[in-house]
């Protein structure tokens, strides 16, 4: 089973990668572009079978080590 | 007073500590490995700067999931004195022994180089050898320094003086200018509730022999000897 995790960081958390990759963009010529937000994606294969069990394993990877709740938020897919 | 510095794959400020310990304190601190579950009993933890596990995922992310680490917790949970420098800031932070998250600084360089700090708690058993508000001169080189935490858990540690110390100008100002990374409320470090555990982006251990250019380093390794030794 393949979990797709997206990790990004809060509302009101200051992101200056993704103002800095903002202004990039205005610098390549690329108008319009309001905002940008920078985050993380991980891929996890999970020998789980059990829907329900493997969410909630994830959401437990999550918690602990893959995102730091603090400053993150995290979403998880999951392709059954 | 003995000392234990443990030592992750990519730190590279373990040997800056381990020369301030044994030259303030006389004895010679025990270098720990992070694949160690178990090492002897001492009166002080240090965690030192560098990129444990090359930095992976975030700064200091990886380090609690090591068998060292888990030791650690329990013995700062338990009282013992905790410091962690730069990384080791990020690693306590990780690990759930202080609060808040030390984000990418706000510039986005990394930043080498001496700033003056103001001493905001000279009791806590880390900088008791500290005037109140007295401004050091002390090196940071980070790239992630950013200190951030939620409104409730910045309130806990303005109103009971947990912020050990602030970015500040010559006249000790703490002013938006002299906030290198970004910092809220120029916070450069913190402690925890029971005042057993300090975490701090600058490096005091790197300033503590005149041929290093300073002394202001020193008087966090004598304010932890002289707390330490008398318990």
């Amino acid at each position: 089973m393949k979990a797709r995790i997206h990790i990004t960081l809060k509302e009101g958390v200051l992101d200056p990668q993704g103002k800095a990759i903002q202004l990039a963009l205005g610098d390549l010529g690329f108008g319009g572009v309001d905002d940008v937000r920078q985050g993380k994606y991980i891929e996890v294969d999970l020998a789980e079978t059990d829907a329900s069990k493997a969410k909630d394993a994830l959401d437990d990877m999550c918690k602990k080590l893959l995102s730091n709740t603090v400053i993150e938020n995290y979403t998880i897919d999951l392709d059954e | 007073m003995k000392s234990a510095v443990i030592v992750f794959p990519g730190s590279n400020c373990d040997r800056d500590i381990q020369v301030a310990l044994r030259d303030i304190t006389g004895v010679e601190p025990t270098m720990v490995w992070h694949g160690d579950s178990d090492f002897e009993k001492v009166d002080l933890i240090a965690l030192p700067g560098g990129f444990s596990y090359g930095d992976y995922l975030r700064s200091g992310a990886m380090a609690p999931t090591s068998p060292v680490m888990k030791e650690v917790v329990k013995r700062a949970k338990d009282g013992v004195a905790t410091l962690g420098i730069c990384n080791g800031f990020q690693v306590l932070t990780e690990a759930g022994l202080l609060p808040g998250a030390l984000m990418r600084n706000a510039g986005l360089k990394f930043i080498c180089k001496d700033v003056k700090l103001r001493v905001d708690n000279s009791t806590s058993i880390f900088t008791n050898q500290y005037e109140q508000g007295e401004v050091i001169n002390i090196p940071v080189a980070h790239h992630d320094g950013n200190y951030f935490c939620d409104e409730d858990t910045l309130e806990t540690l303005e109103c009971n003086s947990r912020i050990a110390f602030r970015y500040c100008d010559e006249t000790g100002d703490a002013s938006h200018e002299a906030n290198i990374n970004g910092s809220l409320n120029n916070i450069a470090g913190i402690l925890n509730s029971k005042g057993n555990v300090l975490g701090l982006m600058p490096h005091p251990e790197r300033l503590i022999d005149p041929v290093q250019g300073g002394t202001d380093g020193r008087k966090m390794f004598e304010s932890i000897l002289g707390a330490l030794t008398n318990a």
